[in-house]
């Protein structure tokens, strides 16, 4: 199963997410961040606008690769894979 | 008002709250002067870059609270008066838009999730007129895109027979609509399929022009759409309604969002070839007096402007020998619609306070003369700016904080100020709680 992994800033959103590991069954990243919504409801509103793409200053990765499709998130994290959220570095 | 004898007097309020939340308290305290009643806010709701700060009068100092939604821009806080209720729209950078509300006083706050445009919304992509803009591609063929809320721009609530209607204003354009406290919202299809912008795009290709242009506020997000930053609802009629929207004009309804039509009859565009055109208006803000609810004002890009018949007609009433033209808010006293107030700033591509001293016009005779009140406010070197929901009045408290984070306060219906800070961070929206 693929562990999901995010950026700490979101705990103080969802601190259900906090200090455990994050594992849901392997598919598409929409399918993945649905299994996290389940954990922490309201999470894919933080990440997903209402048309279920990305939000602009998010990235997703599955292991060391950013997703490529942003708007229906259907690249595929296998079972071995760690999913990362991050925020998009937007500035410096 | 009667002779009141005892003053002054402390009236704590318990507001009934239909979810079974503890019981939300606020004091209000009216006093009587030259035998006029006035009344004295005891709270005020700063929406900040950092988050939601409060600031409260204790005894006889003001004082703010720690601040709340820490780090998080908010661009509107303010009170729901029927219950008391906080609400806060929080400008995440990275998270989307969220509305945030508090059923405690501001103690704990929990977030609303489900303002979201529904299925098939879409509107015409305005461009940003950038050097490589192409004004014939888009004019020729309107490209469209689907609606996401970039902003929750403005929030106002229904009157006392609608307890749980409340109001939402985004950017791009969209007004949404709650009858059941916040919960749950809906767009108002009307007004989003409105001629002016290109009629019903549900159901297709645009059937007209659209006329709604882009504002600014919108660039943060990588866009340049249209904003509704102004919603007033008429206190007699609940069905009567007006938004402002930047860059359109304003518009209005009578059968509770059926049917809009715009009312920008008077104003004047100064950069377009035909200053009086329907559309392309730049209101900044627009409020009603509420026991006058006819007379309405609006700061808008090119002057103040003032109605007396319910915006069926305006009159700019500006007067830039004495500074009072350009700005961003406006307010109007609750009973005397003839009575506003403005905080001027130098037009409009300096956008910062008139040769370095900040000052505060009020007229109380529908604009026909402003009288200019500086005592108590910097008069070297600030150059503040106030947005638009920047500025409130309260009885004769009147408040406005700035983006350079200095938040000032008059007690004396403007006439002299003193600073309730100057560190704050910078700071989009001031309103009396």
């Amino acid at each position: 199963m693929p562990t999901v992994e995010m950026t700490s800033h979101l705990y103080r959103f969802f601190p259900a997410l906090e200090q455990r590991e994050i594992r849901v069954r392997a598919g598409s990243i929409a399918e993945v961040l649905k299994a996290v919504d389940a954990i922490a409801p309201g999470f894919s509103d933080y990440i997903l606008d209402e048309h279920g793409a990305l939000r602009r200053h998010v990235n997703i990765a599955i292991n060391n690769t950013l997703v490529v499709d942003r708007s229906t998130l259907s690249d595929q994290a296998t079972e071995d894979a760690t999913v990362y959220i991050f925020q998009a570095l937007s500035g410096g | 008002m009667g002779k009141l004898k005892k003053l002054p007097a402390i009236v704590e309020i318990e507001f009934a709250d239909s979810t079974k939340h503890k019981a939300i308290r606020f004091r209000v305290k009216f006093s009587v002067k030259k035998g006029r009643a006035k009344f004295m806010s005891d709270t005020i709701l700063l929406g900040t870059r950092k988050g939601t700060v409060i600031v409260e009068r204790n005894s006889s100092r003001w004082q703010a609270r720690p601040i709340v939604h820490q780090g998080i821009p908010v661009c509107y806080a303010a009170r729901d008066p029927r219950d008391g209720t906080l609400w806060a729209s929080l400008d995440h950078g990275h998270w989307g838009p969220k509305l945030s509300r508090s059923r405690d006083g501001g103690t704990t706050w929990e977030d609303v999730l489900s303002l979201k445009y529904p299925e098939g919304a879409r509107h015409i992509i305005q461009y940003l007129p950038t050097p490589d803009f192409d004004p014939e591609a888009p004019a020729g063929e309107p490209q469209y895109k689907d609606a996401t809320v970039y902003k929750i721009w403005s929030i106002a609530f229904g009157p006392a027979t609608q307890p749980g209607r409340l109001y939402a204003g985004t950017i791009p354009g969209g007004l949404f609509v709650s009858d059941d406290g916040g919960d749950s919202w809906e767009l108002n299809r009307p007004l989003w399929n409105h001629e002016s912008r290109g009629g019903d795009l549900f159901k297709g290709e645009a059937t007209s022009t659209t006329h709604w242009g882009g504002t600014p506020a919108s660039i943060d997000y990588g866009v340049f759409e249209p904003g509704i930053h102004s919603i007033v609802i008429d206190p007699r009629n609940a069905d009567h309604l007006y938004v402002a929207v930047s860059s359109a004009g304003i518009l209005e309804t009578k059968n509770g969002g059926k049917t809009w039509v715009g009312r920008n009859k008077g104003m004047r565009v100064d950069y377009l070839p035909d200053p009086e055109a329907e559309w392309g208006h730049d209101p900044h803000f627009v409020t009603a007096c509420r026991d006058q609810p006819d007379h309405v004002w609006q700061q808008n890009h090119f002057g103040v402007y003032y109605s007396d018949n319910g915006a069926q007609s305006w009159n700019k009433v500006s007067l830039p020998d004495a500074g009072v033209h350009f700005g961003f808010p406006i307010a109007v006293d609750a009973q005397d619609g003839r009575t506003a107030w403005v905080v001027p700033a130098r037009a409009d591509s300096e956008r910062m306070a008139l040769d370095g001293g900040l000052f505060v016009a009020r007229t109380s005779d529908g604009g026909q003369s402003w009288q200019s009140f500086r005592s108590g406010l910097p008069q070297e070197n600030a150059y503040d700016i106030v947005f638009r929901h920047g500025l409130d009045v309260a009885g004769d408290c009147v408040c406005f904080g700035s983006t350079t984070g200095n938040v000032y306060l008059s007690e004396d219906r403007g006439e002299h100020w003193h600073c309730l800070g100057n560190h704050f961070p910078p700071v989009y929206s001031v309103r009396f709680g």
